[in-house]
């Protein structure tokens, strides 16, 4: 899923310190997991925005909300009132969900309150790692089932480099090296013949470097709506 | 071997001799001068001269102009071109010009990360990794093609090299695996990380004579003497996928400090000649870093002067 982290709150206020009344918007989706934009999260910054316009002496109305996912229009839509009544919006959604806000609410104001990372897992609580940078054309099946495109600093498809050393990257002893772990991984399944070959350069098209991404699955848009979809 | 290109290097090593390159790193600004400077202590004891890209992801004068001035002054030129910096546009791009302005060698790396050097806020780019650049230049060479399939009429005369670690990670065994990588995708000839494991790298080189990889490419064994104990030190603790053994950083430890730079290249010497003798070396390339005057007393000391003329 994606993962966020809270913005400081100095930043936040920043944004914030000429309004009086303010939504916290949370999303019950990835950033809930991650624990950067869910319901308990919107709760803590709009307990920390009222101190701040409390001891600012300034009058405000903090309220807090989350909705499903804020990349839906359908969920979107719930929030009409509370954003009505808002001069300013701290949507604590990924990136996505800040944005398709903003494109469902074009005259409100609305401010990040977490940055956006990367697409991972939760490693532990508290520890997430990257797994999958969106090239948009998997290569998991030739490399062990580990994304050498997420996985190695320089992204290479021929590695390791000659930077690694006793299984981590040049870049920090407290990264793993992908190709490292590629290479035990095709050990493992007696598939070290692929090593030999050289992979070719990569179509990067279909990663961000094509530019702005869509989607368009013709069966899913003639599809009639699936029983319990949101609509 | 037979000879693709009018590079010196090449006629020299496929003649049978062993072939000798040093390195030049560029300043950190517009110096030009510095590049004759350090070209001229060297030149009448290397066969060519590498310069480096950026080395340790530190903005220098670029390597492709370096080369041209090079070039200008009677020195065969090894064009470094990494993969980081430039993606398959831009560097096919210098290709072409390195070729145009007769430079006849390259060095397919794919680059340190540009965290370690002197612009970590820089975004990367490695479109290509090193092994892809080298089945780019031998696309560009033998099928006069760009990656694009665009037919060139005039195509590039380039004797494709590469960079090989045997002591990086996972293992012996895997480095001598990606060696054969980068001859099945088009290395002609290797430079070596800096050799100070003896017994490792005859490891690692028993490997290529085994699988017949140190007959299909020219392994130029990579010598980097030290300059003193802390220099050793550094390499051994900071540099990425370098192999110290402490019986060296020992002997280094032995003599007083003003004497370590004299053990440095003594044990550089004895280092050639040892490895001279090892199945599979086809040469020697002496990285005497910011040291470039000791290496006539380098290619002296190892046997390598004269130099052969083709």
């Amino acid at each position: 899923m994606i993962k966020a982290t809270p913005k400081p709150l100095e930043e936040i206020i920043d944004f914030v310190k000429d309004y009086n009344k303010i939504l916290v918007a949370g999303c019950d989706g990835c950033v809930t997991v991650c624990e950067a934009g869910g319901m308990k999260e919107a709760k803590v910054l709009g307990s920390a925005l009222r101190l701040y316009y409390t001891q600012a002496g300034k009058d405000h109305e903090v309220v807090e909300t989350t909705i499903t996912r804020q990349c839906d229009k359908e969920y979107l839509e719930e929030l009409k009132d509370m954003m009505e009544n808002a001069d300013a919006v701290v949507s604590i959604a990924c990136g996505c969900g800040i944005q398709y806000l903003t494109e469902n609410y074009p005259k409100k104001v609305v401010f990040p309150g977490v940055d956006t990372h990367f697409m991972g897992i939760n490693a532990d609580r508290g520890l997430f790692e990257e797994r999958c940078a969106g090239c948009g054309q998997c290569v998991l099946g030739t490399t062990g089932g580990i994304c050498p495109i997420a996985r190695c600093s320089k992204r290479m498809l021929n590695g390791p480099c000659g930077g690694s050393e006793a299984g981590k990257c040049e870049i920090s002893k407290d990264t793993p090296c992908g190709w490292h772990l590629i290479y035990e991984r095709l050990e493992t399944l007696g598939q070290m013949n692929r090593f030999l070959e050289p992979v070719d350069p990569k179509n990067w098209r279909s990663s961000r470097d094509g530019g702005p991404r869509v989607i368009i699955r013709e069966d899913l848009r003639k599809a009639e709506p699936q029983h319990g979809s949101a609509h | 071997m037979s000879t693709k290109t009018p590079s010196k290097l090449e006629k020299i090593m496929a003649a049978g001799h062993l072939g000798v390159t040093s390195e030049v790193g560029p300043p950190r600004g517009a110096d030009g001068a510095e590049i004759d400077h350090k070209a001229h202590l060297i030149k009448d004891y290397v066969d060519a001269v590498n310069v480096t890209d950026n080395q340790t992801s530190v903005v220098r004068l670029c390597s492709l102009a370096s080369c041209i001035k090079l070039k200008q002054l009677g020195v065969e030129p090894v064009l470094q071109m990494t993969t980081r910096d430039r993606n398959r546009i831009a560097m096919q791009s210098d290709i072409l010009g390195a070729a145009a302005f007769g430079i006849n060698n390259m060095l397919c790396l794919t680059g340190d990360h540009q965290s370690f050097g002197d612009h970590p806020t820089s975004a990367n780019v490695f479109d290509l990794d090193s092994v892809q650049l080298i089945q780019t230049v031998r696309l560009m060479r033998d099928e006069g093609k760009l990656l694009s399939g665009y037919q060139m009429k005039v195509r590039p005369e380039i004797f494709v090299g590469a960079a090989e670690n045997p002591f990086a990670g996972p293992n012996v065994e895997l480095r001598a695996m990606r060696l054969g990588k980068k001859i099945n995708a088009g290395a002609e000839f290797i430079q070596t990380q800096c050799i100070y494991n003896i017994p490792k790298f005859k490891e690692w080189m028993k490997i290529a004579v085994d699988k017949g990889y140190a007959d299909q490419t020219y392994i130029m064994a990579g010598i980097t003497p030290f300059k003193s104990l802390g220099m050793a030190r550094y390499m051994k603790t900071k540099v990425p996928g370098m192999d110290v053994p402490d019986n060296l950083i020992d002997r280094l430890k032995g003599v007083p400090k003003e004497k370590q730079a004299d053990e440095g290249i003594k044990m550089a010497i004895e280092m050639i000649q040892e490895l001279k003798e090892l199945p599979g070396i086809k040469g020697f390339h002496i990285m005497a870093i910011e040291w470039e005057e000791k290496v006539p007393e380098l290619v002296q000391g190892g046997g390598l002067y004269p130099r052969p003329q083709v």
